[in-house]
């Protein structure tokens, strides 16, 4: 089966790079595949699960927000944090989620010391660990 | 003639500083190669994000006004992003940068425009809280930043810009050259330009948008969730460099600290030895004159 070449790059490096069968991506309209060929396209993400197949071996990544560019066959994601499905985890994943609800509720309640979109941003990062992980398991 | 006790005391004690800074220069230098380790990750990154905001703007000039964040105001208000080391014995790295700083806000100034500043580290917040024009300040960040904090920074500047509390924003930081260099660099941040590719490519840039790609949902909804990002690059990029030009500042001033120490000890240990030298004449004198004094 032809292959796309993949790589996910985050500011302290790249994570991934690697030929694969098919990609799977939160992309920030829904959730999109890309195979090998793909048509030149850009589109941004936003965070959530990376999954690849590789020889009938999926791998999920948690992906933060970013942007993908797909041309000669390279899917080139650029996100500000990723991490494998299998290094994620949960117990601090879930408590950030905790952390980042109560301080979404306190912002509900009017308190304007906390910053709304940092609260937002760190419990989409959460929930998507979770789902991450989640999914890794099954 | 000071005692031979004093002479003692102060080799003593140049002994103990330049054991600290020959110390300090190698943890320095440590911290240089983890520095250097944190750009060159972040690189192809960086060259990846700026080939695609090339890609995206070429073009764009017309319609930047679709944007708030390239919008191009009158200019009466000017914020300096400040960047400094949190820690100081760095030679003249940090007063460098804050001495170009007060330099762009004197010519702002003369210009008619308001300053405000925001400043990361603490020798630009000690320094700029006193001109009572600080904005808002970031310390203690410098020794293990992430990505995540330049975002901070990034909102705190794009709040006061998108609402019309600043119509540019200027950032002022330690560039790092090479390990003997490192200079004050200011560049503009905010309204984002659009990113031309390079002059050496010139048949690019005449080019235009190649429209080799399509874009989803559009190009103006990809420019609006990319420019936050393509801020946080450029801050974060800002501060790797003067996290490695603080390091690189530090060994050279930290080297000659060690150098000058060595001078005053070999100075110090030549007056010690003439103190004792005569300490010992002195002596025979006296021992030889009362023998002398017995004979008699």
């Amino acid at each position: 089966m032809a292959q796309i070449h993949l790589e996910v790059v985050t500011p302290s490096g790249p994570v991934v790079s690697e030929d694969v069968d098919v990609v799977t991506a939160p992309g920030t309209g829904g959730e999109f595949g890309v195979l090998a060929n793909h048509a030149p396209f850009l589109t941004t993400i936003k965070p959530g699960t990376l999954s690849y197949k590789k020889d009938r071996d999926t791998t999920y990544l948690m992906v933060s927000g970013g942007f993908v560019e797909v041309s000669n066959n390279r899917a080139t994601f650029l996100v500000e944090s990723s991490e494998f499905g299998t290094a994620i985890d949960v117990e601090r994943a879930l408590k950030a989620k905790e952390r980042a609800e109560r301080r979404l509720a306190q912002v509900a309640q009017g308190d304007e010391h906390i910053n709304r979109i940092r609260a937002e941003a760190a419990l989409h990062r959460a929930m998507a660990r979770i789902q991450t992980a989640h999914k890794t398991k099954l | 003639m000071p005692g031979l006790k004093d002479v003692k005391n102060k080799i003593n004690g140049i002994t103990k500083t330049a054991q600290i800074t020959k110390t300090m220069y190698m943890v320095a230098s440590a911290k240089l190669r983890s520095a250097q380790k944190k750009m060159e990750d972040f690189r192809p990154y960086t060259a990846k994000f700026t080939e695609v905001m090339r890609e995206l703007s070429a073009g764009r000039e017309a319609d930047a006004g679709a944007l708030p964040l390239m919008e191009v105001r009158e200019i009466k208000t000017v914020e300096l992003l400040v960047i400094t080391s949190d820690r100081g014995l760095a030679g003249s790295f940090n007063s460098n940068i804050i001495r170009a700083a007060e330099r762009l806000r004197k010519q702002y100034e003369a210009e008619g425009k308001k300053v405000s500043f925001v400043t990361v580290g603490k020798k630009a917040t000690r320094y700029f809280r006193k001109t009572g024009m600080l904005r808002a300040h970031f310390t203690d960040i410098m020794a293990a930043f992430q990505m995540f904090n330049a975002r901070d920074i990034a909102q705190a500047v794009t709040t006061a810009f998108l609402s019309g509390e600043t119509d540019q924003v200027d950032i002022i930081y330690g560039k790092f050259y090479s390990m003997a260099i490192q200079k004050p660099e200011v560049e503009a941040l905010l309204p984002i330009q659009p990113v031309v590719a390079n002059t050496d490519n010139a048949a690019d840039a005449i080019a235009g948008p190649t429209g080799a790609y399509s874009f989803e949902p559009d190009s103006n909804e990809i420019m609006t969730d990319l420019l936050p990002l393509f801020l946080n690059v450029q801050i974060y990029h800002a501060m790797l460099e003067v996290g490695a030009s603080e390091q690189a500042a530090r060994m050279t001033a930290m080297d000659n600290a060690t150098k000058a120490c060595k001078d005053m000890i070999r100075e110090l240990t030549q007056l010690y030895n003439k103190a004792r030298q005569a300490a010992v004449t002195n002596e025979l004198l006296d021992i030889v004159g009362g023998a002398e004094a017995l004979k008699g």
